[in-house]
């Protein structure tokens, strides 16, 4: 059932593979981005209780969603990995894991922008806040983890076998956090929890949803690139394939002759 | 059988042929338990408040340091590689090790649970919670955090690493164990929050040792 | 368009400064990270060049030195 995926388990393959792809994802995340973005800001209706402030929302609701999303895609790739041996899984396991760690940022930096306003302050102990928080150490721990290894191969292991703790760990600490809050704070803190969204305000959030589940993928496929590029060094296809763009970009440029004088 | 009971048995042996890696988590656990009530308030109301939390939170801390004893000594000296080259179970020989290294490193935490109590002036109720919610709580310290052990023991710099990793995997623990404590203080049953550790800890002890097996042979490469 | 005018879109009734923070700060850090994975590219295939080329002269650099022996 699953041997169409085979074939990408191939460095090659799969460099390929984020080459077609990165245009598509790049120019997704642009119109929806823009679209759900300037929607949300200027067009969808106003909230009755906060004002103009729940326009955060916009940008909030999407990237807590897919911070959580791109650990499970992590996770998910590691299991791939460890399963049929593919070090290209790997190799997209850790070039998910900035970005992942970057949506993590901007939900939690949004999520204390709107707090302020709403709360009285930056930080409050929010069940939500908080899981986000803990969610941001998981991924550092993942990432760490791969830095402190000089053999990538056995790095990408080590992060993948964390990366799955970590998500087994996930729906504990978020069950926990949120029994835990509800039991030093009571239900004071509802504002968020609007029963129902008018769809004049759900539209530009899903697109914007979209559009940062696009950019997601531009980044991954070209840090994929990257990484492949990084471990696959001295193979010929990387060489011809490096030359070949090289000297596209840099062709009747005096850099060229300076480098190779260099 | 009479294998693993080797390995159990060699464990301890080197175990206690340490004393100071066995004592030195111990000193520090009592140490940063001694700081609350200078950094915080000696008033015996305030220390009964933060005492379950404090005295967690320090032995999560203790058990950071321990921890990275585990598997160290048998990777440096080559003898993980002997277990993994003996066609024993690796999983049942890293069980076998965190029973012996929980046995050395938690029950003496137990033993000065009692002291710890009173510096921070908790109430019987609240002891006996403790001691349950440690009784319960520590093997899933040890066998959650010999996972990353295992993943960080080829490292040179592997202690803070090892920090960084548990940490966040231990918050839940944390949550249930000093709430089952603050139940007990109120007098309200905390049986939830025990079934919810040992539910942990059970869902731990299945699949861990798989786990620890796996990422010392990423280790080992 | 909900807003009067341009400058009450600016003003977000009043939110202004926590509303843009919020999308400023968003934006930055995924500029940022985009054009940190785009730019590094560039950057390992040039050093692929690099380490290619220094072998090639390494290796011609050898044979002209066996040349003269």
């Amino acid at each position: 059932m699953w041997k169409w995926l085979h074939p990408y388990a191939k460095t090659e393959r799969a460099y390929q593979l984020c080459l077609t792809l990165q245009p598509w994802f790049w120019v997704g995340a642009l119109v929806c981005l823009s679209i759900g973005t300037v929607w949300g800001l200027a067009f969808a209706p106003q909230d009755y209780q906060q004002g103009d402030s729940f326009r955060i929302i916009y940008i909030h609701v999407p990237s807590a969603i897919l911070s959580m999303g791109t650990y499970v895609a992590m996770a998910i790739a590691a299991l791939v990995g460890m399963v049929w041996q593919w070090r290209t899984a790997y190799m997209s396991m850790i070039a998910m894991a900035p970005i992942g760690a970057v949506m993590t940022f901007i939900a939690l930096f949004t999520g204390a922008a709107w707090g302020k306003p709403m709360w009285g302050a930056w930080w409050v102990w929010d069940a939500r806040l908080t899981s986000e928080l803990i969610l941001l150490f998981l991924y550092m721990g993942v990432i760490a983890l791969y830095g402190a290894f000089e053999d990538k191969q056995q790095a990408g292991k080590a992060a993948g076998v964390m990366a799955l703790v970590g998500v087994v760990n996930i729906p504990i600490i978020h069950y926990s956090v949120e029994w835990w809050n509800t039991l030093h704070q009571g239900a004071t803190i509802s504002k968020f929890d609007n029963p129902s969204i008018a769809p004049e305000m759900l539209w530009p959030l899903l697109i914007n949803l979209l559009g940062f589940a696009f950019f997601i993928g531009a980044v991954t496929t070209a840090r994929l690139r990257n990484e492949i590029v990084l471990r696959e060094l001295h193979r010929p296809w990387v060489q011809a394939l490096a030359t070949e763009k090289v000297s596209k970009q840099t062709s009747g440029s005096p850099n060229v002759n300076l480098k190779e004088g260099s | 059988m009479s294998l693993y009971q080797g390995i159990f048995k060699r464990d301890m042996q080197v175990a206690f042929k340490q004393k100071a890696e066995l004592v030195q988590p111990l000193m520090f656990l009592l140490m940063v338990v001694t700081l609350f009530p200078l950094g915080v308030s000696p008033s015996p109301d305030t220390l009964q408040r933060i005492g379950p939390g404090v005295i967690w939170i320090a032995a999560i801390l203790s058990s950071l340091m321990a921890m990275e004893r585990l598997f160290r000594d048998d990777f440096q000296d080559g003898s993980l590689e002997q277990y993994m080259l003996s066609g024993m179970p690796l999983p049942a020989v890293s069980a076998v090790k965190v029973a012996a290294h929980w046995l050395v490193s938690f029950v003496p935490l137990l033993l000065l649970s009692p002291l710890l109590a009173m510096f921070l002036n908790l109430t019987v109720d609240m002891y006996i919670a403790l001691v349950l919610t440690l009784l319960l709580g520590t093997p899933l310290l040890s066998l959650i955090g010999a996972i990353a052990v295992g993943l960080t023991v080829g490292l040179q710099k592997g202690g803070v690493l090892l920090a960084l990793l548990l940490i966040p995997v231990f918050i839940p623990l944390l949550i249930f164990a000093t709430s089952a404590v603050d139940s007990a203080a109120l007098q309200l049953p905390y049986h939830a929050q025990l079934a919810i550790i040992a539910a942990m800890l059970l869902l731990a002890a299945a699949f861990a040792p798989f786990a620890i097996a796996y990422s010392l042979k990423v280790s080992q490469n | 368009m909900q807003f009067e005018s341009f400058a009450d879109f600016l003003n977000m009734g009043g939110y202004a400064f926590y509303v843009w923070l919020s999308f400023g700060v968003t934006f930055l850090a995924m500029g940022i990270i985009a054009i940190q994975s785009l730019s590094k590219h560039r950057a390992l295939l040039k050093q692929v060049v690099v380490e290619k080329e220094r072998k090639a002269r390494i290796k011609k650099a050898r044979q002209q030195q066996q040349d003269n022996t």
